[in-house]
């Protein structure tokens, strides 16, 4: 049964904007998107929003819907009340470009600072093999879709825009460990990921695991593990002890 | 001042924060309950008084180590000459060191206390950040060794709780109210300490080839599983130790009598 929504959607660009109200016939188990979309199609043709897949899958809708960052294609209308107004911006840590589009060029950026998977030599017969269990750890970081829904969140960066230079984000820390717990890849990136990456940024206020459409825990099975990585490498002695009595490099115990 | 919600090229929106549920509630309980926890722990350190009731010697005491300790109380002697303060400020230290630095309560007291965010997507207050790189926040690192240290307070503990099967004239066999508090206690101790991050590392998730070292695979996962649930045992082992403690204070005062079961 279809019933009228009161929408609030955010208009403008760079040089200013405001919320701007609107009240559009929606459809029982419709989704944001599916309003906006009509929003789009009945009364403001000139309404940007970016979408793809309509699926969760491609992590281009990202926004925010009574501001908590969501996906406009996974939030379904019957979370909230019929009678209650739905207020729809954009990412509010990245710059917009126009109305509910922002530019991530940032994420881009940051990605292009993590050093590439290198892979050991293959093995004689010209392949690479990995066990199963080692294969599997890593298929939870491979979910993330790059909404960048957990960059919009870190308060590390949306609070502090000065930040933004020296700080990677979840997204990336979360390929930082993806990479540094690869039992194939031969580069030590934990150095990398505390000083440059900005990991001793992040106070694990848990966030990004909040807002992930993908529910991956970045926090617990990503930047923590880094961070305690980390700590193997600086601030344990026991660790340091260990690697000088057997004379071996940290990095090849394993 | 550092630019935040309307740094350059962002959406000039005004408000801090356009959430309309109630985020202000899980911060505001958490700055409660931990505020409230921080008095009562504190008074009980300081006094030096009460804490001993045969056969249960309170967790904030244990082990009594210094020669101010009462009579019966120091188990594992009285090593410590030169403490003339309560001989529970220098147990404390280590388990709170180690609940301090502890990612989930560290998670708790950055938004309840620092408001540093206050809830997701709320603005904080403060006009720098600099995380956890600088002292004193950069000690946070130092978790690990808390952790080690946790565990032997764990031990000492699961000591206390197998004291406890005595009574007051020190026969064993026997089992009152204050021990099956007592074992709770050491029982959500235990899983609040085995499922901590760090501990969680150092069995396995320092690994990179978990499939070379299937042993500690198996315990990495094991102690994953108690890691999931890491935030309810830090909550329920803080309240599991206030009310040994209490209820060793209300024995010790009189207030009460031990339930003997048998």
């Amino acid at each position: 049964m279809g019933y009228d929504l009161s929408m609030r959607l955010w208009r403008g660009d760079r040089s200013g904007g405001e919320l701007a109200d609107y009240v559009v016939a929606v459809e029982e188990g419709e989704v944001v998107l599916d309003a906006i979309h009509r929003v789009q199609a009945t009364q403001a043709g000139d309404l940007a929003v970016r979408w793809n897949c309509k699926a969760g899958k491609c992590g281009s809708c990202s926004a925010e819907i009574n501001g908590r960052p969501r996906l406009l294609c996974m939030t379904r209308l019957s979370d909230f009340e019929p009678e209650e107004t739905i207020t729809v911006t954009p990412m509010r840590t990245f710059p917009v470009i126009r109305d509910l589009v922002t530019d991530v060029s940032y994420n881009y950026e940051k990605a292009k600072e993590v050093p590439a998977f290198a892979p050991t030599p293959p093995d004689k017969d010209g392949n690479r093999r990995m066990m199963q269990a080692d294969v599997e750890r890593g298929q939870e970081f491979r979910k993330c879709i790059e909404c960048f829904l957990c960059q919009d969140t870190c308060h590390v960066i949306r609070d502090h825009d000065d930040n933004k230079s020296s700080f990677a984000g979840p997204r990336f820390f979360l390929r930082y460990a993806e990479l540094d717990m690869h039992p194939l890849d031969t580069n030590d990136r934990r150095k990398l990921a505390q000083g440059a990456a900005g990991l001793g940024m992040c106070n694990i206020t848990k966030c990004c695991t909040e807002v992930c459409p993908e529910h991956i825990k970045i926090t617990d099975n990503a930047i923590i593990p880094m961070k305690e990585r980390v700590v193997d490498r600086r601030y344990d002695p026991v660790v340091w002890l260990g690697s000088k009595i057997l004379r071996r490099e940290q990095r090849n115990e394993t | 001042m550092t630019a935040g919600l309307l740094g350059a090229g962002r959406a000039r929106i005004p408000q801090k924060t356009l959430r309309k549920d109630r985020w202000w509630l899980a911060p505001a309980a958490t700055f409660v309950v931990f505020a409230a926890f921080v008095v009562y722990a504190t008074w009980r350190a300081f006094t030096g008084e009460l804490y001993y009731a045969k056969p249960y010697l309170s967790p904030f005491y244990s082990p009594c180590l210094t020669t101010e300790c009462l009579e019966g109380s120091s188990d594992f002697g009285s090593p410590i000459t030169w403490w003339a303060l309560s001989p529970a400020l220098i147990i404390l230290v280590f388990p709170l060191g180690f609940r301090m630095t502890c990612y989930y309560y560290r998670k708790a007291y950055y938004r309840a206390f620092w408001l540093s965010p206050p809830a997701c997507a709320v603005a904080e207050p403060h006009g720098k950040y600099s995380g956890e790189t600088r002292f004193p926040l950069i000690l946070q690192n130092l978790h690990r060794w808390f952790w080690y240290a946790a565990v032997a307070v764990g031990a000492v503990l699961t000591f206390d709780a197998v004291l406890a099967f005595r009574n007051e004239d020190g026969e064993w066999g026997h089992m009152g109210l204050g021990t099956l508090i007592f074992v709770v206690n050491v029982v959500l101790i235990w899983l609040y300490t085995l499922g901590c991050h760090s501990c969680r590392h150092i069995v396995g998730g320092r690994l990179r080839h978990f499939s070379k070292h299937p042993v500690r695979y198996r315990l990495w996962g094991l102690v994953s599983k108690l890691n999931e649930k890491h935030a309810r045992y830090a909550w329920l082992s803080l309240f599991s130790v206030a009310i040994a403690d209490l209820y060793v204070y209300l024995l010790a005062r009189g207030t009460i009598e031990d339930l003997r079961f048998f």
